[in-house]
């Protein structure tokens, strides 16, 4: 569908996109790479004045090492982060919770800040973003400040990313060394996730010294395991089923055509499992 | 001798690369949405949200004085100029068939129906307008579920009276084809098998790829209307019938079209409602759906309740079989859309020799999106049904499922062969089919690996199905047409067109949108003519270069159209000879053609096809009383159907712990007579396939209790790509065809019709010893989760077939995990 007419800006700076949206107030729309926003917009679900297109801030694109953590443009698009060597070294969950977004055209075009902002449930970012315990930049009118991901995703949809701010990084503690996995169970292959789960490990010898367990679509925002993540502490690769199975342990996962709550529930400790195994393999 | 060395290399049977294929992949061509016209106006909808509801009043102030408007129109504003929707089958004398009109003027019978149309000077202008159009209706209770419907208690369309639209039956007593099912089933019930099953065919959205767009030019002597249709000559007719202009004065044209799979032989509310616009307004007129319009108002597919008795000896010899099926229509009658789940009437009984059967056919009317043929139109339904059954019986007599067919099935030197429901099928040889895909699956392999993964209670477990299907196409005798009340023939016409210059321009009526007829029509008459394949060129589409045609649709195009192209070259031959033998100075008798060349027998005397047209052309020295001409036309009426058939095996996997399924294998062998180009085959045979196993694991279109299409975009309906498909191994056996001079049986249905029952019957037969023998479509994971959690999951529960109640004792006999109403067991 066509969507209603809009202004159009593309600034070159954070600062110029700021003052863009400081002057237009509740009428701007932030884009990014338009994958969630622009069937919106077709959709005529909303309606802005003015969208403000991020992609010519270059400052807001790519990977760089940050010492203790990597930090990721927000402006960063999907398919450069699952090749990225830093972030396939030190944030390994990341790229194989991206790898499995939609199709290479929207991981073409989708970024990873946009993704973010979106807050979509069933989004695949949110939970290994959780689970890695990244650090967000928000900057507004009033400066920078750093939010944890744990206060991040507030609602269905909802950040605490406010009105007349931007999302400028991603910074995610180094997990080097640390084995992945990210199931993702859906029934077409460019589907959203009914439910995942992302699962990240630690070894010592043959058992789990640490574990981030992440998951997607259990709730109206992603949410950590962090009982299934302690428990797993000391158990050897046989010996997940018990700990995983507490996975939905008080989740609220919705009911639609894929599939009801209890559903969800049941493969969420499945998915866990199976996570934590692969995850324990590399 | 030399004469057969220099013959070029017969094209039919090459695998041929589509001429079509450049323009249509680039889309650098005449989709109707890439036309644009001098003063060119656009078109939005606007339509209803709800289900039913009265139109109480429509205020056009806001949108008639937005930018750029030109008109807004209501229902009202048409009502003498827009004509009406047609049913062109209405499959009893009596049945109900509620007017249909293109914008609604009173009352909206589902959601999706036009209340007004804006027009602007762009697309964008129109659908901001459109947003502005007040409408304000009065919400009606409507009738969402068939078996509600059925009730009568909430009408559809409440001037009816009732819901039911007609009742159609086929008894093979009655038209004395074979005995009475009753006494069979009577019989089974004391001595014999009788297996019952209440089957869900669930509602479908063909979902083409190119959205259906319209473009009118009223400015000529002639209407031109554009349309992505595969059926422009029927549109012209319906136009002339409904909307008082001269059939003389519309020329109507489907440039390329971008898929159909049924839905787009449709005429359309909105086709009809772009026409009365353009007209009103004298200006040419575009119409562009969006995906989302496309998904609510396009016509569906599919949606049955089938309820099905098959009776049997005990060691599994089939000896009756009773149909009732119950077809939601929708809100309306669309064009064939009471008579497509009566074609399953001659399909149900498939390839068995069932002494006794019945057919009955009960169509009903909901507030629900209209519903009409979708690739495969009657006869998926029906061999979902009788392929389900057999593997059940199968179980039930304790035998391989390939036993149970062997047992029952018509043998090769049987056929001829009329069945019970009093169809005469020509050709087939199902044992070979049969037994090269046995070969190429490697079923007792697989079979063994099956067995290996029970025992050691593997959590994902292997199943194994089969679908051993026919199918009637090639729609059709034009006489049995007629008895069937349809509304027109089933002919089809073709032209040929000898060019001074050699090269030859091929006229057909059928209407492809995607099939790749210029391709395989090339092919055709390079054989036949003797001219080169890139010297052909094949002309569809536009009634005024193709004037007559019934179009694109139930696999008719080959094996109907084909052969009106055989014919019409075979008459150019016969035109061209008697002036071959006057350049020749020879008897006409002593005239002989092969690839291309006029001899005299016994001589190296020759004259070429291409020197004659030229001749012809030039008309300086023809033979007295010879007309200047050696073009014909052709109009082949078939004399039967055409039955390809074949046997489709397809394994699947299901992971026990997530209900997740995945195929492992699928290996087809279909016989579809002589093939023209094996490519364009392997095409229509993986795309038919891919459609069919969509139904079975993938696509559903769902509704809320309001009434809104839960899944009316491609988020939730769940359209496969790709990504989601194996390499199927698809080959062929070859019975030619007795009843078309090429000896082609349609392929274009066939991998749909076939590949749904054998997907399904692969994931109950990896799961049916967990005591489970039905999943309802489509078989999403968490259906399969719930079925092994409701059946207790473990390796020994006893099967629950046996504890399933009769019909007659009341209560429909269905799986636990089927509900009665749509997405009940969601
Ligand atoms: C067909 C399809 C399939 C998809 N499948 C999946 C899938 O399987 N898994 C999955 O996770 N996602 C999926 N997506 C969504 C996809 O991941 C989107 O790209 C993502 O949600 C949004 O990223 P974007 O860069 O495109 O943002 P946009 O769409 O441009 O923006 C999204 C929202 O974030 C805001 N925003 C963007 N950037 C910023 C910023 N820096 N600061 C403040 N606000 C900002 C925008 O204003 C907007 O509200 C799919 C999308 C499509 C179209």
């Amino acid at each position: 569908m066509i969507p209603t007419s809009f202004d159009y800006v593309a600034p070159t700076s954070v600062d110029e996109a700021l003052s863009v949206l400081a002057e237009a107030g509740d009428d701007a729309k932030v884009l990014a790479g338009g994958q969630s926003l622009l069937p919106i917009l077709r959709m005529r679900l909303n309606a802005p004045e003015k969208v403000v297109d991020l992609g010519r801030i270059e400052a807001l694109r790519g990977v760089r090492d940050g010492g203790d953590h990597i930090a990721i443009g927000a402006m960063t698009p999907y398919c450069d982060i699952v090749d990225d060597a830093l972030v396939r070294e030190h944030a390994l969950l990341l790229a194989k919770a991206v790898e499995t977004v939609a199709d290479p055209q929207i991981r073409h075009r989708g970024t990873v800040g946009g993704a973010l902002v979106h807050a979509d449930p069933a989004g695949d970012v949110g939970a290994p973003v959780l689970a890695l315990e990244a650090t967000l930049v928000v900057v507004g009118p009033g400066g920078e400040r750093t939010v944890a991901a744990s206060e991040f995703f507030q609602d269905l949809f909802e950040t605490s990313v406010g009105d007349g701010e931007l999302l400028t990084e991603i910074r995610i503690p180094k997990h080097t060394g640390w084995g992945a996995s990210y199931e993702k169970f859906v029934r077409v292959s460019h589907q959203w996730s009914i439910v995942a789960v992302a699962a990240t490990v630690r070894l010592d010898g043959g058992s789990i010294a640490e574990a981030r367990i992440g998951l997607t679509n259990m709730g109206s925002t992603p949410l950590r395991a962090t009982a299934v993540e302690q428990a797993l502490v000391g158990k050897g690769a046989s010996d997940l089923a018990e700990a995983c199975s507490a996975a939905a342990e008080g989740t609220n996962p919705p009911s639609d055509l894929n599939g009801d709550a209890d559903y969800r529930r049941h493969l969420a400790g499945v998915l866990a499992r199976r996570a934590v195994q692969k995850a324990m393999e590399g | 001798m030399t004469a057969v060395d220099d013959r070029p290399a017969l094209e039919v049977g090459k695998d041929r690369r589509r001429k079509e294929d450049a323009r249509l992949i680039t889309g650098r061509t005449r989709w109707t949405d890439n036309m644009v016209l001098p003063g060119m106006l656009h078109l939005a909808m606007v339509r209803s949200p709800f289900a039913h509801a009265n139109i109480q009043n429509i205020d056009t102030a806001a949108a008639q004085g937005a930018p750029g408007v030109v008109g807004v129109f209501t229902g009202k504003d048409l009502a003498d100029t827009q004509g009406v929707n047609i049913n062109a089958w209405p499959i009893t004398a009596d049945q109900k068939t509620p007017t249909h009109l293109p914008v609604c003027i009173e009352r909206v019978a589902c959601a999706g129906e036009i209340v007004a149309v804006v027009v602007a000077r762009s697309a964008a202008q129109a659908r901001d307008a459109a947003e502005l159009v007040d409408v304000d209706y009065e919400e009606l209770p409507a009738v969402l579920d068939m078996k509600e419907a059925m009730k009568d208690e909430v009408l559809a369309h409440p001037d009816l009276g009732t819901n039911k639209s007609a009742f159609w039956r086929l008894d093979s007593a009655e038209q004395g084809s074979g005995g009475d099912v009753e006494e069979a089933i009577a019989k089974a019930r004391e001595s014999g098998i009788v297996i019952e099953r209440e089957y869900r065919q669930q509602r479908l959205v063909p979902a083409f790829m190119e959205p259906r767009s319209t473009v009118v030019d009223p400015t000529g002597d002639q209407m031109v209307v554009w349309s992505a249709t595969q059926v422009p000559h029927i549109l012209r007719f319906a136009i002339a019938a409904t909307m008082g202009i001269q059939e003389s004065k519309i020329r109507v044209v489907a440039p390329d079209v971008g898929g159909g799979f049924g839905g787009k032989l449709q005429t359309t509310p909105e086709e009809f409602a772009t026409i009365a616009v353009a007209r009103k307004l004298g200006k040419p007129c575009k119409y562009t759906e969006t995906r989302s319009e496309s998904m609510v108002s396009a016509h569906h597919g599919r949606d049955q309740w089938q309820k099905l008795t098959l009776s049997a000896e005990k060691d599994g010899t089939v000896t009756g079989l009773k149909v009732e099926l119950l077809a939601d229509l929708g809100a309306y009658v669309a064009i064939v859309g009471g008579g497509v789940p009566v074609l399953g009437a001659w399909m149900f009984n498939a390839i068995y020799k069932f002494p006794a059967y019945q057919f009955n056919c009960q169509t009903v009317l909901t507030n629900k999106t209209w519903v009409d043929a979708y690739r495969g139109a009657g006869r998926p339904e029906a061999t979902y049904g009788i392929e389900r059954l057999m593997d059940e019986l199968a179980a039930e007599v304790g035998v391989d499922p390939i036993a149970i067919r062997e047992k029952n099935w018509i043998t090769k030197d049987e056929f001829p062969f009329t069945t019970v429901a009093g169809m005469t099928y020509d050709s087939g040889n199902y044992e070979a089919a049969t037994e090269k895909a046995l070969e190429l699956f490697g079923y007792d392999e697989l079979r063994a690996e099956q067995k290996r993964r029970r025992e050691a209670g593997d959590p994902v477990q292997l199943g194994l199905g089969v679908s051993t299907f026919t199918e009637m196409c090639g729609l059709a005798p034009s006489r049995v047409l007629g008895s069937l009340s349809y509304g027109a023939g089933g002919w089809e016409s073709a032209s040929i067109r000898m060019l001074a210059t050699g090269t030859v321009e091929v006229v057909s009526g059928a209407t492809p949108h995607g099939q790749g007829h210029e391709t395989a029509w090339s092919q055709i008459v390079a054989d036949r003519l003797g001219i080169p394949f890139e010297n052909v060129e094949v002309l569809h589409g536009d009634t005024q270069t193709s004037p007559k045609g019934l179009d694109t649709y139930g696999s008719r195009s080959l094996v109907v159209g084909g052969e009106a192209i055989v014919r019409a070259a075979d008459k150019v031959i016969e035109k061209a000879r008697p002036i071959a033998a006057h350049m020749l100075e020879a008897s006409v008798d002593d005239i002989e053609f092969n690839a291309g060349q006029f001899t005299v027998r016994g001589t190296d005397k020759g004259v070429g096809i291409t020197d004659i047209a030229l001749a012809t052309f030039a008309a300086h020295d023809l033979p007295d009383g010879v007309e200047p001409s050696i073009d014909a036309d052709a109009t082949f009426d078939p004399v039967n159907f055409s039955f390809p058939h074949g046997t489709h095996l397809c394994a699947m996997e299901v992971d026990t712990e997530t209900g997740a399924t995945t195929m492992r294998k699928y290996v087809c062998v279909d016989d579809i007579g002589t093939i023209i180009n094996p490519l364009i085959v392997e095409g229509q045979m993986h795309g038919g396939l891919v459609q069919g196993i969509a139904q079975a694991l993938w696509e559903g279109a769902e509704y809320d209790e309001q009434g809104t299409l839960v899944s009316g975009s491609f988020v939730d309906y769940t359209l496969p790509t790709a990504a989601d498909t194996i390499s199927y191994v698809s080959e062929h056996t070859t019975s030619p065809s007795t009843t078309n001079t090429l000896g082609t049986k349609g392929v274009g249905e066939a991998g749909t019709i076939a590949s749904t029952p054998a997907v399904v019957n692969a994931i109950v037969d990896a799961v049916r010893h967990l005591g489970i023998n039905d999943i309802q479509m489509p078989c999403t994971p968490e259906r399969v989760w719930k079925a092994i959690q409701s059946a207790g999951g473990t390796q020994d529960a006893a099967p629950v077939a046996d504890a399933q109640p009769h019909f007659d004792e009341g209560t429909p006999n269905q799986d636990p995990a089927a509900g009665t109403t749509d997405g009940a067991a969601q």
